[in-house]
Formats: C-alpha cells, structure tokens, sequence
C-alpha cells in the first residue's frame, strides 16, 4: 500500500471521509482545483472519477456527469498531464476510479506506470473481476505500489467477502445496498450486513458508498466502518453551487454535520 | 462435443468471461453454476422441444429458392427463421431462458430491446408463462420502432424508457443491467444476443443451436449430405449466427459466413461493422471487439436495421474470426436494401432487414454449381415496412 494510504489509516480509524469526483466536470480544467478545494475543506482522501460513456455500476447523476466530461474532451491522457504536478501541491491520498475498457486502451501497465509517476494511490475499476485481478494484476499493482480496491455488496458471500478481503490492499468499499450509485431515496440501516462485515474482521479497513449524502447517513455508516464515500451528493452539489473553496467547504461541513 | 464450447470461466480463447461489477457477481454466479445442469436435464429438454414445435412452431422449412439458385449459379437454401410465432428466430432464446428462470424461481423478467424483436419474444414467452415482464428500450428506439412499442404492451409488459448515453440498444442494455443490479433476488435477465458476461454468450448459443441442428437434417433428408458449403447468417450481437453455425463448426466442409452492417460503408464513420472496426476491450461485461474511439469511449453504430445496430458482437464470433473458423465480412445499407426488395420480388419472401444483409453477400461471391448454400433467414419484414416504404419509393 502506497505510504500516503497507509499514514491515513494508521493516523486515522473512523469518520473517515473520501469525495468522488469526475474528471472534467463540470469544466475540462477543475481537476487539480477540485482536488486543492477539497483538500482545504479537510476530506481525507479523493476519489478522481475517469469519465466512461458506459458506467454500469453508477446511476444518472454520475453518468451524465461523464457524458459532459467526454464532451468536454477528457481523456485518460489529459488527466495524467493535468495530474502532473499534483504531488506539488499536495499530500492527501488520490485514488483513480473507473472502468475497464478505457483503461486496457491505455495500457494495463504503461497505465499503473503513470499512476505511480503522478502520485496515485489507489484504482477502483469495478468492471475488473477479482480472478482476472489475481492473475493478470496484482503483479503489477505491487511492482507500481498502487492499492486495488474492491467493492462488496449485501449479496457478497462469507466467503466471497473474504477472498476480496485477501486480495485487498488499501481499503474494502462496501457497497451499502444492492444498488447503483446515487440510489438515495432512503438509506437502509442493514445493521446486519454492516455488523456482520464487522464481526469478519477483515485485515483492510472498510469504507461505506452509495447513498451517502447528509449528515445523518454520513453518521449512521461510521459507526459500521472507518469512514464513508460521497460522490453523487457532491456532484450535485458543484452542479448547482460551483466549485469555488467556500462551496467545497460547505458541502463538506454540511456533511460532517 | 462442440470444440467452442467455452472455458469454465467463459472465455473462447481470449474473448468473454464476465467483466461484471461485484453487486452483479451473485446473479451471474448462480446462472454459470447453475444453467448446463438445468438445460441439460431431460425433462427441461423435453419442455423446450414441446414448446417450440408447438407454441413457436418448429421445425422451421428449409426452403430451396430456385429463383436464388438459378442467378447465382449453386444450390441456395432459405432456413426460414421468419416462420417462427412473433416473426424471427428471437424467441428460440426467450423460451428456453424463460424455463431456466422458472426453474430458478425468478419471478420477474427484465430485457433489452433495439427494434423490439427480442422485447416482443419476450413478452411473448412472460405473457405464456404468467411472468413479470420488463423491457427496457432506448427513447430513440421507442419512437422509431412504436408498432413493436405496443405489441409489447399489448403483451402485458411494462417499456421502460432508457434515457441515458444515446437513448439506443447499448443504453437500453446499461438500463437494463442497471435494473438487474437493482432486483437482485427476483429478477431474471433475459439477454437476446450472444453478449453480456458469462455464461449468457453460452447459453444464447444453445437455445439457438436448435437452427443448425435442424438444417442438418432437412439438408441430409433433401440432398443426402448433411453439410452444405456455405452457412451465411447476418452478424449483430450474433445470436442468429451462431444458431446457424453452431452444429457446422470444424467439420473441415462448412464455411461459415457472417455478414455485419456496413452501414454507409465501414470508413464513412456511420457503420456497425465491429469486426472491421473494432478493437478488443469490454462491453457489457465481455472482452471482445467492439467499435470505440482510441481512448477506449463506446462509439454509437449505425445500420439501417436496428437489429444489427450494436457497437460489440458476442466473443464467439470474436473467437470465430480471429481463429478463422469463421469468414466476416459486410455489405451497406444500400446492398441490404435491394436484396430485400429482389427476395420480395423474386420469391415472394419480404425478409427483415437484418436478414436482408445475409442474401446480400450471395452477390459478392463466386459459387461453383454444385455448392449448396444455406442463408439464414432470421426474421420477417413486417417490421421494416417504413423502411422499405421509404428508401425503396414503393
């Protein structure tokens, strides 16, 4: 795991919070000010949404945020330069989300290089299964020290949820119900599923997404796991609000309640 | 055996296995664990066979197109797939996943649709065995497919409009997916093509199989060899190709031939011709070749039939080709056009567009006279009429 994750989840066990956001979005050149915003406004760690015109696991707000990035002409190549001198800039964790075509496009490997050299912690590619991972991956991501994140779900077995555990190295995202993202109409307690995950005692700290998004669910999630991970909510916000330090303050303060 | 039956896993060769995001792992686990030992059964056998031949009403003809075979030079046969109940060979599919679901205790079907064929199979098969039915459609399609939009709803299905991306097949299949990973218990996905995770490209292919099984015994009754030369079968997803491939596979006599869409030509950027076009990546949960821009972003395709109006095609076909198995080629729009109006003349048969693709290659190839050639006639072209009225000046 890279030393920036691993600092944050030593220094750091509960109400962790980690804001997605998609690359491009709303304009082709907010990635670094975002980051910096959020950075200031005290999130602990971020996620960077690569735009896909096919995102199976995400729900309309997050899609149609990447139809606009694609639009705006975001590429996997673009936000390698934009990311260029992140690391000058700043020390929180950044983790690269997205989905598997664009990315073997790219190149799995020239890909994981160029994360590495940019600064990037972590990868959530939902697309890629666990057993393609292990054997076509996880040689890779330990050569370039980048941390795969998982997804687990009500409907993961014992079982299942513990071979992820093992082939974890960062974080488990657990998925709060079986939904696509932005599902936020009420956000079930399962205190069982959440309980249950407790009771494994995985080896990797557990972050809560999907639904989150106020205080009262922000809450509710941390007191089942080390932290949570907004992304729709936050989209909306800067839909509406705008990007500037004070927006991206508010929504975080809002949040943390 | 079939030699392309696929790996445990799902893949032919390098193409397929189940790219699928863990909240649709358990649905496509159950299906790979559970859908051989449930096809497989005697009794399920037994119920599908009865259904087809009673409710589709197979055996299919194997009609011998003298007219055909007299101005191309061979002996050219129409497997006619359009005789099939609700117009296409769709329906092998919906029958045969509707048992499987059944038998998984499903109690609720969702589906994709482009032009409405597969929505209409179905519905159809929902209607026949008392089943919730949900058919996701894109909004562009809706609007320009509306006779299918009602026989759906005629049907007792709910069309559910996909508005998201560019409103067409590909959206349609995201929505639909989308809604899986939201009904994750109850719910079963009826996929129309040969596409999608594992074990679907499979399972697709054998309710299928059942075309080429019953060419060979029509051809073997008719000219005492059960190979013909050529198989030629129109290639979307490829669900019909690979029904009509399926038994002629690596018998060293058969070639088989799939016809893609070429659009308004495969470089004039409007074109659906994947195996010309594409590169290998992941969609809709399967690595195959699929039509995308060089940052790895899906390119929306275009045909004149909404049926072959789909930026991948099933690994199998990805497999066939690259192995050479199989020959891929494409013809226009335009060549699409006046084959369906010269069948519809000449015999008599207004085949759908989709299909209308297949008879069109028979013009770019040289035969000798005693070649026997078999085209698939996937489906009728009732559906197509606006079509025809239109760019034929009827």
């Amino acid at each position: 795991m890279s030393v920036r994750l691993t600092t944050l989840f030593e220094k750091k066990k509960s109400n962790i919070l980690s804001v997605y956001f998609t690359a491009g979005y709303p304009e082709i050149n907010d990635t670094l000010k975002i980051v910096k915003n959020l950075d200031a406004a005290g999130v602990d760690f971020i996620e960077i949404g690569m735009p896909f015109s096919d995102p199976l696991a995400d729900g309309p707000v997050i899609q149609e945020s990447s139809q606009k990035a694609i639009q705006n002409g975001m590429t996997i190549n673009l936000l390698f330069e934009q990311l260029t001198d992140l690391r000058k800039q700043t020390q929180i964790p950044v983790v690269l989300m997205g989905y598997l075509n664009p990315v073997m496009q790219y190149g799995e490997e020239a890909f994981l290089s160029k994360c590495a050299e940019v600064g990037i912690d972590g990868l959530i590619l939902p697309d890629l299964p666990m057993e393609i991972y292990n054997q076509d991956w996880k040689v890779l991501t330990k050569k370039f020290d980048i941390s795969n994140i998982f997804l687990i779900t009500p409907q993961s077995s014992e079982e299942r949820i513990k071979a992820i555990d093992n082939a974890s190295n960062g974080f488990v995202y657990v998925v709060s119900s079986n939904s696509i993202t932005g599902t936020n109409k009420k956000f079930d307690r399962q205190a069982e599923y959440y309980n249950s995950i407790k009771q494994m005692n995985l080896k990797n700290p557990t972050l809560i997404g999907f639904g989150i998004h106020d205080s009262e669910t922000f809450k509710e999630a941390c007191q089942y796991s080390n932290g949570v991970i907004v992304g729709t909510a936050f989209i909306k916000h800067i839909s509406k609000q705008g990007i500037c330090k004070d927006s991206i303050s508010s929504f975080v303060v809002q949040l943390k309640g | 055996m079939n030699t392309f039956s696929p790996t445990k896993e799902g893949f032919y060769g390098e193409f397929g296995g189940a790219f699928v995001p863990e909240m649709l792992y358990p649905n496509v686990l159950e299906l790979q664990n559970r859908y051989r030992e449930i096809i497989e059964t005697d009794a399920f056998q037994k119920e599908f066979s009865e259904l087809l031949r009673d409710y589709v009403g197979r055996p299919t003809p194997l009609f011998y197109s003298k007219n055909l075979s007299k101005e191309h030079g061979a002996h050219i046969y129409l497997k006619r797939e359009d005789l099939n109940h609700t117009g296409a060979h769709k329906i092998n599919n919906t029958i045969g996943q509707i048992l499987v679901a059944k038998k998984l205790n499903k109690k609720r079907i969702i589906a994709e649709t482009g032009a409405g064929q597969h929505g209409v199979a179905t519905a159809t098969a929902c209607a026949l065995m008392g089943l919730e039915c949900v058919i996701y459609m894109g909004a562009v399609d809706i609007e320009r497919q509306k006779p299918n939009v009602d026989r759906m709803k005629l049907l007792g299905a709910e069309v559910v409009s996909a508005t998201s991306g560019s409103k067409t097949l590909k959206d349609a299949t995201n929505e639909a997916i989308r809604a899986w990973i939201n009904n994750p218990v109850d719910t079963h996905y009826i996929i129309g093509s040969v596409v999608g995770p594992h074990p679907y490209p499979d399972m697709v292919a054998m309710f299928q199989s059942v075309i080429s099984e019953e060419i060979k015994l029509q051809l073997k009754e008719k000219t005492g060899s059960e190979n013909p030369d050529y198989v030629i079968a129109c290639l979307g997803g490829g669900s019909n190709a690979i029904g009509a491939f399926y038994h002629f596979i690596d018998n060293n006599k058969t070639k088989p031939i799939a016809v893609e869409a070429g659009g308004e030509g495969v470089y004039s950027g409007k074109t659906a011709a994947t195996i010309a076009l594409g590169k290998k990546g992941i969609i809709h949960g399967s690595k195959t070749y699929l039509i995308q821009t060089e940052d790895g972003q899906i390119v929306e395709p275009h045909s004149i039939s909404a049926g072959l109006d789909y930026p991948g095609i099933g690994p199998v076909h990805a497999y066939l080709n690259d192995t050479k198995k199989a020959t891929v080629v494409s013809v226009t729009d335009e060549e699409a056009l006046e084959a369906a109006h010269e069948l519809s003349q000449k015999d008599g048969i207004i085949p759908a567009l989709e299909s209308a693709h297949a008879l069109a290659y028979l013009k770019k190839m040289t035969f000798k006279k005693e070649d026997v050639v078999v085209i698939n006639l996937s489906g009728r072209g009732d559906k197509d009429l606006a079509t025809y009225q239109k760019h034929l000046k009827l």
